[in-house]
């Protein structure tokens, strides 16, 4: 295990940074907390948290001028960032979730609102196993039937080939996580998923190195 | 598919966890930090960290300790108690909190709610109502004045998923600390009234009320606070009792409990004697991550 990793966490003072990073922590890597653009440039992963809505999340982003940073690390610097929950969703071009908003547009796709079929209550909130339906570095530790905690009311778009894993909610598949090169993204809260979430992390952070 | 959650409730006073009877009465059990630890080691589903004192001596969430207990809580951690600004909730998630519950607050200023959502998403706002009946009839209970006041409740719900909830936590004051069970008729006529999850609370006593609640009813979550302190194995216990009759249940620890005998109360019983002679101890190596 490489624990010499430079994590840091993105803060755009939205995110549940605390409880990502003492998951990190937890699993015996050093990880940085940080908006710096120094302390981003020297990161072999960021992890871009969230916990909050799109356009607060967008707005905080762009104040800080985290997208143009980001941007050129991930998209010309290939920098692999794992997003989480509404820092998946930025990773899209749009969301709807309190009017339309654009995002990072890093993976073509839309941030649409979850419709519920029959008697489903939404938000989507609670424990639901994956089905991992592209293989990814996000999974190298994990068998098929894993459960992870999600809470959200809005969802991810997108077309098939950018996604890793759905879950069933009702009868509707709802994007899990998604990947485009170096660019991950996780709807559910792996800081929150008890073992599998500790699991996933190890097996990304273990993996990272090598795309 | 989604699974049914249970959630163990911590009840705080002064900084310690505390058994409440009835909304009266209130008996020590021990410190946050360690509760958290133990209950995340066991499977539960989720925490909610209640301080009962916070709003009624206008004091700020407890930062620090919600920082403490989490440091071992890799599972959703809801707190609540205090909030009263939006700077609250930030430096709350901030401290390790990923959502928030709000009860007196909702009553107060319900633009709060509205305020919150629009910041950190209506999945992060929890509203907390309590209910007592009263001549028979269930109506909503303010804490802080330890009177029932005259709203209508099923418009109060709507009116909180109005404003922006994304949960509502509903506490049955009467069965607090009282092992009645779940109050069924009241759940099922409140429970399709909103379209976000409810979660119910106030009157556990064993693994048969969770097995009734989640069989009569369509409710999404269930907590408890003193069953899981005072009950042996009761997560564990819980848990994979309910998984054999429901496949909604999420099970994580290799616990079985079949060849496990229990009393009328359905708490688990020591093995007898011989059986415990015979039992060969297997080490089992902690899988590391």
């Amino acid at each position: 295990m490489n624990r010499k990793l430079n994590i840091v966490i993105a803060d755009y003072n939205l995110g549940n940074t605390y409880s990502v990073s003492n998951a990190i922590k937890h699993l015996g890597y050093n990880v940085r907390i940080s908006l710096e653009e120094s302390n981003l440039k020297n990161a072999d992963v960021i992890i871009l948290p969230g916990v909050g809505a799109f356009e607060e999340a967008i707005k905080n982003i762009k104040s800080r001028n985290l997208d143009k940073i980001l941007g050129e690390l991930v998209l010309v610097k290939s920098k692999p960032i794992l997003g989480i929950c509404v820092g998946m969703q930025l990773l899209a071009n749009s969301s709807e979730e309190n009017g339309l908003h654009e995002g990072l547009g890093w993976i073509e796709g839309h941030v649409k609102q979850i419709i519920p079929l029959n008697n489903d209550k939404v938000p989507h909130v609670g424990w639901n196993n994956i089905k991992i339906t592209k293989e990814s570095k996000l999974y190298t530790n994990l068998g098929q039937d894993n459960h992870f905690y999600f809470d959200h009311k809005y969802h991810f778009v997108t077309e098939e080939k950018f996604i890793s894993a759905q879950c069933e909610f009702g009868n509707q598949l709802i994007t899990s996580s998604v990947q485009y090169r170096n660019i991950f993204g996780v709807q559910f809260h792996p800081e929150k998923s008890q073992r599998a979430g500790l699991k996933l992390f190890r097996g990304f952070l273990e993996n990272v190195e090598l795309i | 598919m989604l699974k049914k959650r249970i959630i163990a409730t911590l009840v705080i006073k002064n900084g310690i966890v505390v058994q409440s009877i009835g909304f009266k009465k209130y008996l020590p059990v021990g410190k946050p930090d360690i509760a958290v630890e133990f209950l995340n080691d066991w499977g539960i589903d989720e925490i909610a960290i209640i301080d009962i004192d916070a709003t009624k001596k206008g004091l700020k969430p407890d930062y620090k300790l919600i920082e403490k207990v989490s440091k071992k809580c890799f599972v959703p951690l809801s707190v609540g108690g205090g909030i009263q600004t939006l700077d609250d909730v930030r430096a709350l998630t901030q401290s390790g909190a990923d959502k928030v519950i709000i009860n007196n607050l909702c009553f107060k200023s319900p633009d709060k709610i509205t305020e919150f959502a629009l910041a950190f998403g209506n999945q992060c706002i929890i509203a907390s109502v309590d209910l007592k009946r009263e001549q028979n009839e269930i109506k909503i209970f303010d804490y802080t004045l330890n009177k029932t006041i005259d709203y209508n409740v099923i418009d109060y719900l709507k009116n909180l998923e109005h404003y922006g909830a994304g949960e509502i936590l509903l506490n049955f004051v009467d069965r607090d600390g009282l092992y009645k069970g779940f109050d069924i008729d009241v759940i099922n006529q409140l429970t399709n009234q909103v379209s976000i999850p409810i979660i119910v609370q106030g009157g556990a006593k064993n693994v048969n009320s969770f097995i009734d609640l989640f069989e009569k009813t369509s409710i999404e979550a269930a907590a408890a606070a003193n069953f899981f302190h005072f009950s042996e194995h009761s997560v564990t216990f819980t848990k994979s009792i309910l998984s054999n009759k429901l496949s909604s249940i999420r099970t994580e620890t290799n616990f079985g409990y079949s060849d496990f005998k229990t009393d009328s109360n359905l708490r688990i019983l020591k093995k007898d004697d011989d059986v415990l002679e015979k039992m060969l101890y297997v080490k089992i190596e902690p899988e590391i991550i």
